[in-house]
């Protein structure tokens, strides 16, 4: 099992994704440059927080027509498991590997601070190994995580179950002020109908440690190693 | 033969701020006079930004040497061992007038700037403080109107004496405010400048407090640019912005300060410096194009004061791009590990030539350049203009002969230029060629070291003939409308607003982030340890007393590092001050260098780098002279820091006071005897102690006076508490640690609450200081400390080992925050009432007006 973590020109969590899966859980993890073609031999792909490009024009439109963005729609295509991270969301929205947009926050203003999200499915390989309504500590650090989709992919989204994520208080309420950009049904992650696919703002590769704030991000992070690993038991 | 395109007049030279004693020097050392290139060449290496032709003679007084230091002054970022076969480089530089003229890319390429200099040394850049100074953002010293308006206060304050003057600050910031029209609606970059000027010179007039709504709404829109250009490039290049410091006043309003702190860290084999070696070797240019931006950037912008004409200078600015930096950082990083790299410079003030010329002049050889090799933003651009311009995320590297294409190969990873323009030359000239033809052949040594060095005129400023004293209120008043106005003060309040906007956790290191500690905490991956940082100076008091406030700055900052559990090892200085031309100015600076020599030797707090930033003034107004500390600290075992929070009900509360001078033992019983210390008792000295009240934050917000003298300060109290605060940390034996400074022991008391997850303090005291001084005033050398009931009796054993007086405040609550003074309840609140004060403060100032307008 190996997890290969994508590094565009600009990305700038690369190196905290990859010490929260290589040093914090002992996971093997790779560098897989924005110019790479392939990307055989990944189990997972993730791509992580920053900007990209310097996200000119926007956030993620460039990185998205990077050749290792070709690769990883193919891998997607296959089943392949992609974790979409803050910049990385963005890239996978612009893709199209996920529907919506991310847009400039409600408040015009970069916004850096631990929030709290419900888990809105375990029905994913991401959030299989937490409860259903389980509230998570993560913090976000984005000037564009205002969700917004029309109301037909919204409709689409809850209909399948593919909102992963809400926004909420500390006690799981949902309401205008736990959501800290603005995001339409305080959407913070999604993923795809195939549900191998997700995207999400806040940043549980910042929250693996509780002496940095929260640990809650390694219940993501955990599941996505249990669904790999329950993968290759079916596959041998 | 030396291409002479405009000739060269004395006239000429004085335009570009050369005296004619400097150009006569030019004319010695090259034995002819110099063309057109050669003299731009000379007057922005030999401006005071590039020079440091006033300050070097004072300078050197400063301590730069200690065990622990591996570089200190003269490379681009001073260096210390952090153990574990690493080594921390760290600096601090301003880029002030830049963010006045335009704060978003001004604040930005300040941030920029100072990464480049921790890169070029071999260090990844791991955290970002920001000493930021603005004019007022509010009508009245504290935000809070009602409390200026002498009726209402009375009805607060009974009995409480009070002279018609006391609220002359207030009525005038009442009836400016109500007067209040919509002019800030219109853009300051847009507007005619000399209004601007002249408003913000009305403010400083008006000093302290009311201050006419145009100037509010400017000082608004340059915080608002500021704050989003340090986001901007930091959270974009990728290190944490994880502190530092904000104050307001009138004085900052036509020129604000904006200093910005990096620290990074490398292996100390993979350090590198900026000597040139190696005759032959090739001279590469890396990084952004050469364009127009930021010419004389250096001698127009940061070495000469202000007048209506700077707004013509915003051409003068540099644009800056994070993006094109973070990839610098990376191939540069990538780069120094191929081992072909012998030298390297970012190309910051002067660029071009500041990085060959004192490259060369470090390794005593020359450098030739070509400048038709060198990227190109726009065609026909002349010598004189490459070699002058600011371009951002540029460097300049040497490379070893033969080797040079490993590091090429690099760069076009990168995607960025990398073009060989020269080579290293055995001449000890800098030779400039453009197309071939020599437009400038100048000795590099004498260019770089032998610029004048001035030992100019010092002069104290005449004393202020009627100073005006805070009279202090009756004993058992209750104070706690003040306390709640002084909470929301700007300069007192919360600034989250602020560093929300900053992304403080990328890296994963941030132990503690903004708010939480007095200093920002970021741990080393891979070892133990952690560094803790933390930056302070007072403009207020170092007009007052430039040598006594300078002190209290590096004070401050090492007992703030110390709070968080970490040993004070380095520290770096930015020095804010008007006119060196102005002998009042340059009284100020010797007295301020004094004082902080005083203080780092007493404290062992070596120098080992910083920036000098003279002429911050605007028609002829300087600003409060302003020395700005950055202290570095070390945690022997990360998780042993310390946050300002109270931690657990019950728990005891503690005052540390390191100014004692005697002692009592006392015999309890099982415990045997302890040796208790006693503080000094400063209400003996009734006059001194109302001077210095007057300088608080308190006397300003609330009585609208800021007069008398900064507190006296006792470095030797200083260290004992420092001493014990790091024991304390080490042992275990302290739940949380904060140091009483602005707004006194009430307001350190109210944050550690805030900081809190929803618990409060019962705090009964006693004094013999009037009510006001007791909770509000300043002194520093102490800190309170919150202890678990098992800890209790060893933490005043330990603390008499030290020499520190221990006090008991109280204990850890819910409910009501209540202070007693001297048996009278003289504070009581509910805790969410003050925290909404004091957090939502700036909020309500800065999110209400119109900044948008301004773009």
């Amino acid at each position: 099992m190996k997890f290969g973590v994508v590094v565009f020109p600009g990305s700038n969590c690369d190196h905290d994704a990859w010490y929260a899966l290589g040093e914090v859980l002992h996971q093997p993890v790779e560098f897989l440059w924005h110019q790479s073609e392939k990307v055989n031999g990944f189990d997972a792909i993730l791509l992580p927080g920053g900007f990209s490009y310097g996200d000119y024009l926007r956030t993620g439109a460039i990185a998205r027509f990077s050749p290792v963005m070709r690769a990883v729609e193919q891998f997607a295509r296959g089943g392949g498991l992609v974790l979409g991270i803050c910049n990385g969301f963005q890239i996978l929205c612009e893709a199209g590997l996920l529907p919506g947009v991310l847009q400039r926050n409600a408040g015009m203003r970069f916004v850096c601070r631990q929030v709290h999200v419900r888990v809105e499915t375990t029905d994913t390989p991401f959030t299989s190994a937490a409860k259903s309504g389980q509230v998570l500590q993560m913090p976000i650090a984005h000037g564009d995580g205002n969700y917004f989709c029309d109301e037909a992919t919204l409709a689409e989204l809850e209909r399948h179950h593919q909102i992963v994520f809400r926004y909420t208080t500390p006690d799981g309420r949902e309401d205008a002020a736990a959501n800290p950009n603005g995001s339409l049904a305080n959407i913070a992650g999604i993923c795809n109908r195939e549900r191998n696919v997700m995207g999400l703002m806040p940043h549980p590769e910042r929250a693996v440690e509780a002496a940095l704030g929260s640990a809650d991000g390694l219940v993501i992070l955990r599941s996505l190693i249990e669904s790999l690993k329950r993968r290759a038991a079916v596959s041998a | 033969m030396l291409e002479t395109e405009i000739k060269v007049t004395p006239e000429l030279a004085a335009e570009h701020g050369l005296t004619a004693e400097e150009y006569a020097r030019i004319q010695k050392i090259l034995g002819r006079e110099p063309n057109f290139t050669e003299l731009g060449i000379f007057s922005v290496m030999w401006s005071e930004h590039c020079s440091y032709k006033s300050s070097k003679v004072h300078l050197r007084r400063l301590p730069t040497r200690g065990p622990q230091v591996l570089q200190g002054p003269g490379e681009n970022a001073g260096v210390v061992d952090i153990g574990d076969g690493l080594a921390a480089a760290f600096k601090m530089e301003s880029h002030n007038h830049p963010s006045y003229v335009e704060p978003f890319q001004g604040a930005a390429t300040g941030v920029g700037g100072i990464l480049r200099d921790i890169f070029t040394m071999g260090a990844r850049p791991i955290a970002v403080l920001d000493s930021l100074r603005f004019g007022p953002i509010s009508s009245g010293a504290s935000g809070a109107k009602a409390l200026l308006n002498p009726s209402d206060e009375m009805s607060r304050l009974k009995p409480r004496p009070t002279t018609p003057s006391d609220f002359s600050t207030g009525t005038s910031a009442t009836s400016s405010s109500a007067t209040s029209g919509s002019t800030h609606s219109a853009s300051f970059v847009g507007r005619g400048f000399s209004r601007d000027i002249s408003a913000a010179q009305q403010s400083a007039a008006l000093a302290p407090g009311g201050v006419d709504e145009e100037t509010i709404a400017r000082n608004r829109r340059i915080l608002d640019g500021v704050v989003r250009g340090i986001a901007h490039y930091g959270n974009c290049f990728g290190v944490p912005t994880v502190g530092g410091e904000v104050q307001f006043e009138p004085g900052y309003s036509a020129n604000p300060l904006v200093n910005v702190l990096a620290l990074g860290i490398a292996k100390k084999e993979d350090l590198f410096f900026a000597k040139a070696r190696g005759v032959g070797n090739p001279v590469i240019y890396v990084g952004a194009k050469t364009g127009r931006d930021g010419i004389h950037g250096a001698s127009l912008l940061a070495s000469a004061e202000f007048t209506e004409e700077s707004q013509q200078k915003r051409p003068n600015v540099q644009v800056g791009d994070p993006f094109m930096e973070k990839l610098l950082l990376e191939a540069c990083l990538e780069a120094m590990h191929t081992g072909a790299i012998v030298a390297i410079q970012d190309m910051g003030a002067a660029g071009l030539t500041s990085t060959s010329c004192e490259m060369a002049s470090r390794g005593g050889l020359g450098i030739e350049i070509e400048l038709a090799r060198v990227p190109q933003r726009e065609p026909s651009m002349t010598a004189y203009e490459m070699m002058l311009s600011e371009s951002q995320e540029r460097m300049l590297l040497v490379a070893e002969r033969g080797r040079e294409k490993e590091v090429l190969k690099v760069f076009a990873k990168w995607g960025l230029d990398a073009v060989e323009i020269g080579r290293v030359t055995p001449d000890g000239l800098l030779r400039v060629l453009h197309r071939a033809k020599i437009v400038a052949e100048i000795p590099a040594h004498a260019l770089a070291e032998e610029g004048p060095v001035y030992q100019r005129p010092l002069a104290p400023p005449a004393p202020v003939a009627q100073e005006r004293l805070v009279e202090f209120g009756a004993a058992g008043a209750n104070l706690t409308e003040n306390f709640r106005a002084l909470l929301a003060a700007p300069a007192i309040a919360s600034k989250r607003w602020i560093w929300e906007q900053y992304d403080y956790m990328v890296r994963t290191n941030t132990l503690e982030p903004p708010g939480a500690g007095d200093a920002a905490v970021v741990r080393i991956k891979g070892t133990k340890r952690a560094l803790a940082l933390a930056s302070d100076g007072n403009g207020r008091w170092c007009r007052l007393d430039p040598f006594i406030g300078a002190q209290l700055a590096v004070a401050e900052a090492a007992r703030n590092v110390a709070c968080s559990g970490a040993k004070p090892m380095a520290a770096t200085n930015c020095l804010n001050f008007g006119s060196p031309e102005k002998p009042e100015v340059m009284w100020q600076f010797s007295r301020a260098i004094d004082g902080i020599a005083e203080a780092c030797t007493a404290l062992e707090i070596p120098i080992t780098g910083g920036n000098v930033s003279f002429y911050n003034e605007t028609l002829g107004r300087s600003i409060d002279p302003t020395p700005v500390l950055g202290v570095l600290g070390m945690i022997e075992d990360a998780s042993r820091g310390l946050g300002m929070a109270f931690r657990a009900e019950d728990d005891y509360v503690l005052l540390l006071d390191g100014d004692t001078k005697d002692w009592l033992v006392l015999t309890l019983g099982s415990l045997g005897e302890l040796k208790m210390y006693i503080p000094v008792d400063r209400s003996t000295d009734a006059p001194s102690m109302k001077r210095e009240f007057s300088s608080s934050e308190y006397a300003r917000t609330i009585r609208g006076i800021e007069s008398g003298a900064p507190p006296t300060v006792n470095l030797a109290a200083e260290k004992r508490l420092i001493a014990l605060l790091v024991a304390l940390a080490s042992d275990g034996k302290v739940q949380s640690a904060h140091d009483v400074s602005d707004g006194g022991l009430a307001v350190t008391l109210a944050e550690s609450c805030f900081a809190s997850n929803g618990l409060s303090l019962r705090a009964a005291l006693t004094s013999k200081e009037p009510d006001e001084a007791a909770l509000f005033g300043e002194r520093g050398a102490r800190a309170i400390v919150s202890v678990t009931p098992e800890n209790l009796a060893a933490v005043r054993r330990i603390a008499a080992q030290y020499e520190v007086a221990v006090v008991e405040v109280g204990r850890v609550s819910r409910g009501e925050f209540r202070i007693e003074l001297n048996g009278q309840t003289v504070v009581s609140a509910e805790v969410p009432s003050l925290a909404d004060a004091w957090s939502g403060a700036l909020e309500r100032l800065l999110s209400a007006n119109d900044l948008r307008k301004a773009e």
